[in-house]
């Protein structure tokens, strides 16, 4: 019997982050972005039947990329979870912290077994609020980490890039056409920064519309709705030329602090280091959101 | 709770053994529920009163509330079981809904909901019974439909009209002179507080619409739009119109007798 190789916990742990990151990276993305009335989560997603974006509970939905047969596990789970809470309770005692925690334990407690392989997964749970200032989104990362996000996400693919390019041009107080169309744009930009066209039969569009007055917020836009919405960017595109530039300069501020900090946070191997850098990163934005409004 | 379920049962207040039933235990019931089907849609609504024995418990109570988003159920019988099973149902449609991606199918609510009765039939036994009325848009088929129950959880379709709870007999036998199958949903909005006005006119346990307190039936509407609860002026509107008929005509709108 030959005696197995000394692995080092540091180089074991780097090797199953890369592993993890290697699956995620070759998918297709999806952004999250807040916008006036709620939130909008755009996926490229060829499939009407296996979805990447799902609702969870009342106020909460889930995004997520990866492979399919883990996060569908992890989306089950957590409607589980979210329909025992709110029967056992009240619907009002589901938020999206603690179904992100649930799923930070689980992933993390994944990520550091020995026996299994770490979930090539990175989740979005997001929870829409009365108002702008009340909406949570939290990034999951494959090692269980929790990322606290505002404003705009992009997991997946070529996050990094999508993610900066999504920085840069997104405001709070844009419409669900323009936010829509902000997504569509960044997703259709390849690596190169080449441009692919993306037509509605290519995108999952869902959103947690806090203006819907039915208990259950959360939306998917299909088939027709989204062909409009859609054109109507088109033909906004034209007029809104000068549009695309002015809102770099309004929140410069913000999105050059958070596109510093962002590939650097996502740079950083998983480990517990990562979840250090990234929580207090947010705050900073968080404050300067508020002051804003 | 779920943790002192699985380490010690015995500390949970339901576990604890029961004391010997004698008699039918006293707890609020709720009484009349009625529904109706018209072109396009189908109407249920209920009265507002809860009885326990002879004293009105509850004088403004809710007894029909929203299944999902095609679908509503009207409970007649004891009252805090009653609400706990729609909750729970609510719950198994929505949670079906969401892990699989599509609705159950009109039948298979009404069966899941025929489950879940049977399952109460110890209760029933001792006198807290619960039998709902449901009714939804059938999404397949494009049509409304109304299932009634038993307290065995015996399921049958009903078509037109039907009712259930103690004033169900008087209320039935309203909509058996009123119903057409030609009605508009106002109409058999209407319809169905006339037959709720003809069961509390009998049924002491029924209420009528209180226009002192404001308190009116509960009328829910669905249509191939969804599950609809009309607004206390739509209500209040119609039951005031059937409050004045009966001023003049006591006994309500007259049928024909050939």
């Amino acid at each position: 019997m030959s005696t197995p190789f000394y692995v080092s916990p540091q180089q074991a742990m780097a090797d199953r982050a890369e592993y993890a990151r290697k699956g995620i990276a070759r998918g297709r993305s999806v952004v999250v972005l807040q916008y006036t009335d709620g939130i909008v989560f755009v996926a490229e997603n060829p499939s009407r039947a296996l979805h990447k974006v799902s609702e969870i509970y009342d106020r909460i939905a889930f995004a997520a990329v990866g492979k399919y047969n883990e996060f569908e596990n992890l989306r089950i789970g957590g409607v589980r979870y979210a329909d025992l809470r709110g029967f056992t309770y009240h619907r009002e005692d589901v938020t999206a912290r603690g179904l992100a925690n649930v799923y930070a334990q689980t992933l993390g407690t994944i990520f550091s077994s020995n026996a299994e392989k770490p979930y090539e997964v990175e989740l979005i749970v997001a929870e829409v609020g009365p108002g702008p200032e009340d909406d949570q989104i939290y990034r999951l990362p494959h090692d269980g980490s929790i990322v606290d996000e505002h404003g705009s996400v992009a997991v997946g693919g070529n996050s990094d890039q999508i993610g900066n390019y999504l920085d840069q041009r997104h405001r709070d107080d844009m419409t669900l056409g323009e936010a829509l169309k902000l997504a569509v744009e960044s997703l259709s930009r390849d690596n190169n920064g080449g441009e692919r066209s993306l037509t509605a039969e290519q995108l999952e569009v869902a959103v947690l519309d806090r203006t819907r007055p039915q208990q259950r917020k959360f939306k998917r836009i299909l088939g027709s709705q989204l062909s409009r919405l859609l054109e109507e960017d088109a033909a906004a595109t034209g007029s809104g030329a000068d549009g695309d530039e002015a809102p770099d300069d309004a929140p410069t501020d913000t999105s050059a602090g958070a596109s510093e900090d962002a590939p650097e946070a996502k740079e950083a191997p998983a480990k517990p280091a990562g979840k250090a850098k990234g929580a207090p990163k947010v705050d900073p934005d968080a404050s300067a959101d508020d002051e804003k409004k | 709770m779920d943790f002192l379920g699985d380490h010690a049962p015995e500390l949970l207040p339901g576990n604890r053994p029961l004391p010997e039933v004698r008699g039918a235990v006293e707890a609020p019931h709720g009484t009349t529920i009625v529904a109706a089907t018209f072109e396009g849609g189908v109407v249920l609504a209920g009265d507002r009163r809860a009885t326990m024995g002879n004293v009105i418990a509850q004088r403004d109570i809710e007894k029909v509330f929203p299944a999902d988003e095609y679908a509503a159920v009207g409970i007649a019988g004891t009252a805090g079981l009653a609400v706990e099973m729609v909750k729970l149902f609510q719950l198994e449609l929505e949670h079906f809904e969401k892990v699989e991606g599509v609705q159950l199918s009109l039948e298979g609510k009404a069966n899941r909901l025929s489950t879940m009765i049977r399952g109460n039939l110890g209760m029933a036994m001792q006198g807290l019974a619960v039998v709902p009325l449901f009714t939804g848009w059938d999404v397949d088929r494009g049509k409304g439909r109304i299932f009634s129950y038993d307290i065995t959880g015996g399921r049958s379709e009903e078509y037109g009209f039907a009712a259930t709870g103690s004033g169900s007999v008087f209320a039935r036998g309203a909509l058996k002179k009123l119903y057409r199958e030609d009605l508009t949903e106002n109409q058999a909005a209407t319809a169905v507080v006339q037959a709720l006005y003809d069961a509390a006119d009998d049924d002491s346990a029924t209420g009528g619409p209180d226009l002192a307190r404001r308190i009116y039936p509960i009328v829910t509407v669905i249509t191939d739009a969804g599950f609809r609860r009309l607004a206390e002026s739509e209500v209040s509107e119609i039951a005031r119109a059937v409050h004045d008929g009966r001023l003049q005509q006591p006994d309500g709108p007259r049928a024909a007798v050939l």
